[in-house]
């Protein structure tokens, strides 16, 4: 008799269902996963490394690159440590529409993040109704910015430009609807059997070890741990909104999946509290060697032009030093550890990637379990390698 | 720049709860404590490392159970440069909602302790402060590089290291 053997399994790096380029070796007993040994880096593309090249506002698009499903999260995050080590806040109008855009970045990421997720599991139905309401906020994106997707909106010092005309209707219109659309989802998967046998208690991971582990986001929230950036420490006025931190108790598949379907209810109460705030007032910094002098007053002002030619040509100079700044984007908490010299160019970037921290928990939630629950683990931890390589 | 002149840098004046425990337990241990827009750095030993992380763990004041962040900084640079490298630690205290920075200088070849045993997450980061900076953390029970590919020669975070390099293989493939 031939003694037992395990298969060793290549799953990836181009594997629908790995959400990008991920590769996983599994090592299986059966159908039984043995062993699991993620392998990162088919998409690395030296982002840090490229910032350090670039002006402290140049840097802003390579961050779009990072987790492209929430680009303006990765935006507000450098904006936001560049301004701490600067010593400057942005105004009341810029944060409004900093926060209103960041919870309609979460939805739209959760959108994705649930449909893909019930696409890995064999729901097809969602898949089409999430990217439905995606399509919107993409459409909002695109006004707001003129891009869709990597749309580079959030500046240090404030915005990119104002609102134009018929945003907030627009927005408005998207915050009517979306409830009962969400209503939709839950009709399709919340009590569904054979969504329920797919997804409870399956890749479960224990409280104690979520934080050894350093997960964050709604993956360490499904574990009963109240741990939320927006209201630990909050950033860009959040302090003045009314929301819940949703929290799971099992840490399974199914916890995380409660925990983001109310967390986008939660976004939808930030986002329509964002939209009544919304007055009219300045966006940006006054200070005109951070931020560019109106057009029109180039055309009179000779100080205007210089401050225009110098910002354009060498930047602002940041005052030597180091922070760490961390926001709560779609995936969990996202840091950004800033080290100055007193150049127009930082000296260092890092990311604190949420997806690269959670992805490493993974082989404790599979290893056990069936081939097919990695799937829906990796599907649960919502990763995007674009900011898991960086 | 009105703006820019509210810094408050230099030693710590009124310290912290946190400092004043990490001073009690390690006199000797701690080179230097800087205080920069609210956040607290403090300079370590490389000896010292893991005694002092286990401590932060422990003590039922500080309770720093969540190690957010590990990264490097090469200081080639800046105008001190010696030791070149750094490592950076980012500690959170889940309980106590606080943060605190770690660093440790080391030389060029020179190891660093993991501290994978005090919390399982630096394993990632420490191989992909390896991989980049071409720190060795000693202990680490997988260090290999995680971004770059296996073969690949030289760690591209180095200051050092240019921006547009490209492997060797790739250059020598006929055309």
């Amino acid at each position: 008799m031939s003694p037992i053997r395990t298969m060793t399994l290549n799953m990836g790096p181009q594997h629908p269902s790995t959400h990008g380029v991920l590769r996983l070796v599994l090592e299986l007993d059966g159908e039984v996963v043995v062993k699991c040994i993620p392998h990162i880096g088919y998409l690395h593309t030296g982002i840090e490394k490229g910032l350090e090249g670039k002006r402290f506002q140049q840097g802003i698009p390579l961050t779009d690159r990072m987790d492209y499903l929430a680009p303006l999260s990765n935006n507000l995050a450098l904006v936001l440590a560049v301004e701490k080590a600067l010593g400057i806040t942005v105004p009341e109008r810029g944060q409004t529409i900093r926060v209103m855009l960041a919870e309609l970045t979460r939805i739209k990421s959760h959108l994705v993040w649930l449909g893909t997720h019930a696409l890995d599991i064999g729901a097809m139905t969602v898949f089409l109704y999430c990217f439905r309401e995606r399509e919107q906020i993409l459409d909002l994106y695109e006004a707001a910015s003129g891009q869709r997707m990597m749309s580079s909106y959030f500046r240090v010092g404030g915005l990119a430009a104002d609102l134009p005309p018929g945003f907030e209707d627009g927005v408005h219109a998207f915050l009517e609807t979306f409830p009962d659309r969400q209503a939709e989802y839950e009709a399709l998967l919340t009590k569904n059997p054979l969504w329920l046998q797919r997804t409870v208690g399956i890749g479960t991971i224990s409280r104690d070890d979520a934080i050894a582990f350093g997960l964050s986001g709604p993956a360490l929230r499904a574990c009963g741990v109240s741990y939320d950036v927006r209201k630990a420490h909050p950033y860009s006025g959040y302090e003045r909104y009314q929301f819940d931190i949703p929290l799971g108790k099992n840490g399974d598949v199914y916890d995380r999946y409660m925990v983001r379907m109310a967390e986008m209810r939660q976004s939808w109460r930030i986002a329509s509290q964002a939209l009544q705030r919304l007055q009219p007032g300045p966006i940006n910094v006054t200070d005109p060697k951070l931020v560019p002098p109106p057009k029109q007053l180039i055309k009179r002002s000779m100080e205007a032009l210089i401050h225009h030619f110098k910002l354009y040509s060498e930047g602002f100079h940041v005052p030597p030093g180091e922070v760490y700044q961390p926001i709560e984007a779609p995936k969990g908490e996202l840091g950004v550890y800033l080290v100055t010299d007193g150049g127009n160019k930082p000296y260092r970037v890092h990311f604190r990637a949420p997806s690269f921290v959670n992805l490493q928990a993974l082989p404790k939630m599979v290893e056990g379990r069936l081939v097919a629950d990695v799937v829906a683990v990796i599907g649960s931890l919502d990763i995007v390698l674009g900011e898991i390589d960086r | 720049m009105s703006n820019l002149d509210g810094r408050e840098e230099g030693q710590a004046t009124a310290e912290s709860l946190v400092l004043k425990r990490f001073r009690e337990q390690f006199r000797q241990a701690l080179l230097e404590v800087k205080v920069w827009r609210n956040e607290t750095t403090v300079l370590l030993a490389p000896q010292d490392l893991t005694r002092a992380c286990r401590f932060l763990r422990d003590d039922p004041d500080l309770v720093f159970d969540f190690l957010t962040d590990v990264t490097g900084v090469d200081r080639l640079g800046l105008p001190e440069s010696t030791p070149r490298f750094e490592v950076v630690y980012h500690l959170y205290s889940l309980q106590h909602r606080r943060r605190v920075r770690l660093k440790v200088r080391v030389n060029e070849g020179e190891a660093v302790p993991t501290v994978t045993g005090v919390w399982p997450t630096a394993n990632w980061h420490e191989r992909e402060v390896f991989d980049l900076f071409g720190v060795p953390f000693e202990g680490h029970p997988d260090l290999r590089r995680i971004l770059m590919p296996d073969d690949w020669e030289g760690h591209p975070l180095r200051k050092d290291y240019p921006v547009e390099a490209s492997p060797k293989w790739w250059e020598e493939e006929p055309a």
